[in-house]
């Protein structure tokens, strides 16, 4: 039987099971697919034709790496690519080391009840829009009436301009992520490692070893797999970054631009405000490749190390 | 690929390993370590609901109170005038309120819908197709075509500008979840259950209708509940594409107020007395935007006791290769 033959029988037979999946082949094609061919956008010079999308994604003239060239000869260039990959490293580290010593004092905490308020409050933030966060951190941060100043205040310090000053920014942008995220993340990796098997702990304690020593050398060794896989995720969203963190806690306030521009805002901004389309495109392309490969690289090299802990 | 490998944790909650306590067995910390660790764990899990609590707080305060004491957890001046005037003021909140539960709930139902109805034909053993339109969905994972063309698509391809519908259609399939979703098919619903159905004449539609979406049912409200969540969060797609007001849903609302406050204070200089005092009259109160902030999280915030168990189990989904 020809292969085609053979496509064409299965397809036959298996015609219910595509028209459930049809909803999802469409829609994955129309948002999905045709926004990864629209990256072509980045080495052309796109303009709107009134004969829609598609015919202006057609017909608008190649330029090669021109758009490129524009967006690293911008002031803001070097600005959103250190701080996008500066703040991405930060955040993964940092959260994972918060996330994992949070996930095992609830392990070894011995008042159960306590442990489980404890695991519902601390996800709590999780499920707050950056909207809220932003409102939340206004709270603390308001010039004349915020919680911190008032503080400082009674203390007797001078208040600080908190939203004026980039320098405070990085501490604030990663207290915030701690706080949000730490829970979340704690969660589940307490789930990981209930799922070890107690008998090595119990043979462990047979052994003489101590709590911390069954920690670093039972407990920490098992979450590998887990920990790889967080970082080969991370890794290649280095030059991702959470657009709501960078755009609503700041308050969009440009004075802080130095400390809070990422790719994501720069981007934003460049379409919506500047109606520039071309060159955050490229930025955009520069994102999605450079996430891809190093979300590659970073599974080959845990793969050839140890295949039990990569992603795919 | 691991994600074939994830375990079933739908059903899971986090259990903590039962261990005998006995004093010094070498597997339980010692009483004084535990009272350092539920000082540490206790703080941050105060630290995580004080801000609401706070806010909470303000909404409640006389607005005078506030300008001389400014923001702190404990007021004595009891108000409600904040929420009358919310609730009278305009109708906005009656509209925005509306748009977000209207998103919320055709988002969650479309979500759900497309989700498991992708994920099902994956699971099925003699699908001929299940490897192509897996790496069909997994490749859009790994590789996303950006903000730009996906913005582009949605105005100028599909026109979906200023419409409800661009509030909904951006999560309403989640790639994710198809692959949880099909692991949990093939770890809770044997292929022979599906076969015997076959034998008995069933169609494959009344198959997923009558088998697959009932046994799958606590899983679907784990989803749902994360995707509901998800889109009574969302402000993004309101950002990109509504001018309306009428279809500014709330979490839109109370970021726009948030910015013409911003924008008062960032250009208070260049602005003329009159202009300045016609706008501060015009603005929210101090109490009244902590009000609206409430509103926005009371729905999530009062579920949450509810739903925990699900609010957990959906986390440790992440967990893979436990």
């Amino acid at each position: 039987m020809t292969k085609k033959k053979k496509f064409k029988e299965n397809f036959l037979r298996n015609i219910p099971l595509l028209l459930m999946a049809l909803p999802g082949i469409v829609y994955i094609f129309v948002l999905r697919y045709i926004p990864i061919y629209g990256i072509i956008i980045a080495f052309k010079d796109f303009r709107i034709h009134k004969n829609g999308f598609l015919y202006s994604l057609m017909t608008s003239k190649w330029v090669g790496f021109k758009n490129f060239e524009f967006l690293f000869k911008t002031q803001d260039a070097k600005i959103i690519f250190r701080n996008t990959i500066g703040y991405s490293l930060l955040f993964l580290f940092l959260g994972m080391i918060f996330q994992i010593i949070v996930a095992l004092l609830l392990l070894e905490m011995t008042n159960r009840r306590t442990v489980k308020v404890y695991q519902t409050l601390i996800i709590f933030p999780h499920f707050l829009s950056m909207v809220i966060v932003a409102f939340f951190v206004y709270v603390f941060l308001a010039p004349n009436e915020g919680v911190i100043n008032n503080m400082l205040m009674a203390m007797g310090f001078q208040k600080i301009e908190w939203y004026m000053e980039p320098k405070y920014w990085p501490y604030i942008l990663t207290i915030v992520t701690l706080w949000k995220g730490t829970g979340y993340g704690s969660i589940m990796y307490l789930a990981t490692i209930t799922g070890f098997d107690q008998e090595l702990y119990e043979a462990a304690v047979i052994d003489g070893a101590t709590k911390w020593q069954q920690t670093t050398n039972i407990t920490l060794p098992l979450l590998k797999p887990i920990i790889s896989i967080m970082l080969i995720l991370g890794l290649s969203n280095v030059l991702g970054a959470d657009f709501g963190l960078f755009y609503q806690v700041p308050r969009n306030i440009p004075m802080l631009n130095p400390a809070t521009n990422v790719i994501p805002t720069f981007v934003y901004r460049a379409l919506m405000n500047m109606g520039n389309i071309v060159m955050p495109a490229a930025a955009g392309l520069l994102q999605s490749v450079a996430g891809f490969i190093l979300i590659i690289v970073a599974n080959t090299v845990v793969r050839m190390i140890n295949p039990e802990n990569s992603l795919f | 690929m691991s994600l074939y490998k994830l375990d079933n944790k739908l059903l899971d909650t986090v259990a903590l390993p039962r261990r005998r306590r006995r004093k010094n067995d070498g597997l339980t910390i010692k009483p004084l370590t535990n009272v350092i660790f539920n000082i540490l764990v206790g703080a941050f899990a105060i630290s995580a609901i004080i801000p609401f609590l706070m806010v909470v707080s303000i909404s409640f305060t006389e607005e005078s109170a506030i300008s001389k004491y400014g923001y702190r957890l404990f007021h004595t001046d009891f108000s409600l005038k904040a929420y009358e005037y919310v609730f009278s003021a305009s109708d906005q909140i009656y509209r925005s309120f509306f748009v977000s539960v209207v998103v919320t709930v055709l988002g969650t139902i479309l979500c759900l819908f497309m989700t498991s109805s992708y994920a099902y034909p994956l699971y099925r053993r003699t699908f001929p197709f299940k490897k192509f339109l897996s790496l069909y969905n997994f490749f859009t994972m790994m590789f996303s075509g950006g903000l730009v063309p996906t913005y582009l698509v949605m105005t100028q391809l599909l026109h979906l500008k200023n419409t409800i519908w661009a509030l909904i259609i951006g999560g309403a399939l989640n790639s994710f979840w198809v692959f949880i979703m099909r692991t949990f098919y093939s770890t809770t619903i044997p292929e022979s259950l599906i076969d015997s159905a076959m034998i008995d004449g069933c169609t494959e539609f009344k198959i997923y209708y009558k088998i697959v979406l009932p046994i799958s049912l606590p899983a679907l409200a784990t989803l749902g509940l994360f995707t509901a969540v998800g889109y009574w969060n969302s402000w993004f797609e309101a950002l990109l594409y509504i001018e309306k007001a009428e279809l500014v849903p709330l979490q839109y609302m109370l970021m726009q107020i948030e910015r013409n406050i911003q924008y008062l204070i960032d250009n208070a200089h260049t602005l003329d007395t009159q202009q300045l005092e016609y706008m501060r009259a015009n603005l929210p109160a101090q109490s009244v935007r902590n009000a609206i902030t409430v509103i926005v999280v009371l729905p999530i915030a009062l579920s949450y006791p509810f739903f925990q168990k699900y609010f957990i189990r959906g986390i440790t989904i992440g967990a893979v290769k436990g």
